[in-house]
């Protein structure tokens, strides 16, 4: 079981999306300061809930003022992908005991996944508990220590330099390596077509519709092409 | 807010997201997953990243902006041919952060 070369290439495949880790992390450890959190609570919800979307919806809720069942309602929809996350990397993640699987599964993240996931798609013959562990870890580690200097930093990271939009750039170049047949695409075409139309849909649910309706389409063109023998 | 409240918050958020990357590959092999999901699966990656990246690019602001005053647009599809052309995620964020970066410092106000 060739391991620890799986691992360190997990790691080594997570580096390049780090540029869009790490910036990210910064600015939700600002974020977090400059709604009121203290530095030991900014760095406990970072390592607490580890997900940034639903951490800067938090602290926006936070500064408005907003009652505490809607911010726990809202992270909880926005980080409802991971059931679909969880789901497709589960049949990579057998053979392990519980706490394993626990701590894996608590490690998973968007970049995680689309790192792995690629890299699976093209690599059967990885170990692929250990490539994602590498990943994930790498992320994680990443994602701390950064949330940990943005709370030190807190306002003077300039948010004007805009490096957040390394994030939707890292995610384009994950999503046209899993664009490779035409269902792949339509789903890509729908899950984004619906997000943008959804996305005035409270708390985020327009992004949780707009998977499933790609994963729909995808699906049945599919089957279309499959019954019309164009595909196997 | 008081501290109690702000970490029993946080416990509160973290356990439920923890629950939800954990349940499927707690669950899997105990309960066998159907042909047709894992066939469903498959289109994950596709539909979650693009549920992602469009957004962003056309609510840079929180609201729906298709226009050439639109710089993250304008170079996230300067970003998209390189990720199409390359697949690779350091290239695409470096042509797509200076392609923002230029935009801003040329047609910027």
């Amino acid at each position: 079981m060739p391991t620890n070369k799986d691992f360190f290439a997990g790691m080594r495949g997570a580096f390049p999306i780090l540029i869009g880790v790490i910036p990210f992390a910064m600015i939700s450890g600002v974020a977090a300061v400059s709604v009121g959190l203290t530095f030991f609570e900014t760095v406990g919800i970072s390592v607490i809930v580890f997900a940034g979307a639903s951490q800067l919806a938090v602290y926006q809720l936070i500064s408005a003022g907003s009652p505490w069942i809607i911010m726990v309602l809202t992270a909880w929809v926005i980080n409802f992908r991971f059931t679909m996350y969880s789901a497709a990397l589960a049949p990579h993640l057998q053979k392990l005991q519980t706490w394993q699987k626990a701590l894996l599964a608590y490690m998973l993240s968007d970049q995680a996944f689309g790192v792995s996931m690629s890299h699976f798609a093209a690599n059967e013959k990885v170990s692929h508990r250990w490539y994602y562990f590498g990943a994930a870890l790498t992320i994680w580690i990443a994602w701390q220590i950064s949330a940990v200097i943005g709370a030190l930093l807190g306002a003077l990271v300039p948010a004007s330099w805009g490096f957040d939009f390394a994030f939707p750039l890292s995610f384009m170049a994950l999503m046209f390596a899993a664009l490779y047949d035409r269902p792949t695409v339509m789903a890509a075409l729908t899950g984004g077509s619906i997000a943008v139309l959804a996305k005035g849909l409270p708390y985020n649910i327009g992004l949780v519709l707009a998977i499933s309706l790609g994963i729909a389409v995808g699906y049945f063109v599919e089957s279309l092409l499959r019954r019309n023998g164009v595909i196997q | 807010m008081s501290t109690a409240s702000t970490w029993l918050l946080f416990l509160a958020i973290g356990l439920g997201t923890f629950l939800l990357r954990f349940l499927f590959i707690y669950l899997f092999g105990k309960i066998e997953m159907p042909v047709e999901l894992r066939r469903a699966l498959r289109f994950v990656p596709a539909a979650a990243l693009a549920a992602l990246v469009f957004p962003a690019l056309t609510h840079p602001a929180g609201y729906l902006d298709i226009s050439m005053q639109n710089f993250r647009l304008l170079a996230g599809l300067g970003g998209a041919v390189v990720a199409w052309k390359t697949r690779n995620v350091l290239l695409t964020i470096l042509v797509g952060m200076i392609l923002l970066w230029a935009l801003e410092s040329a047609l910027g106000v």
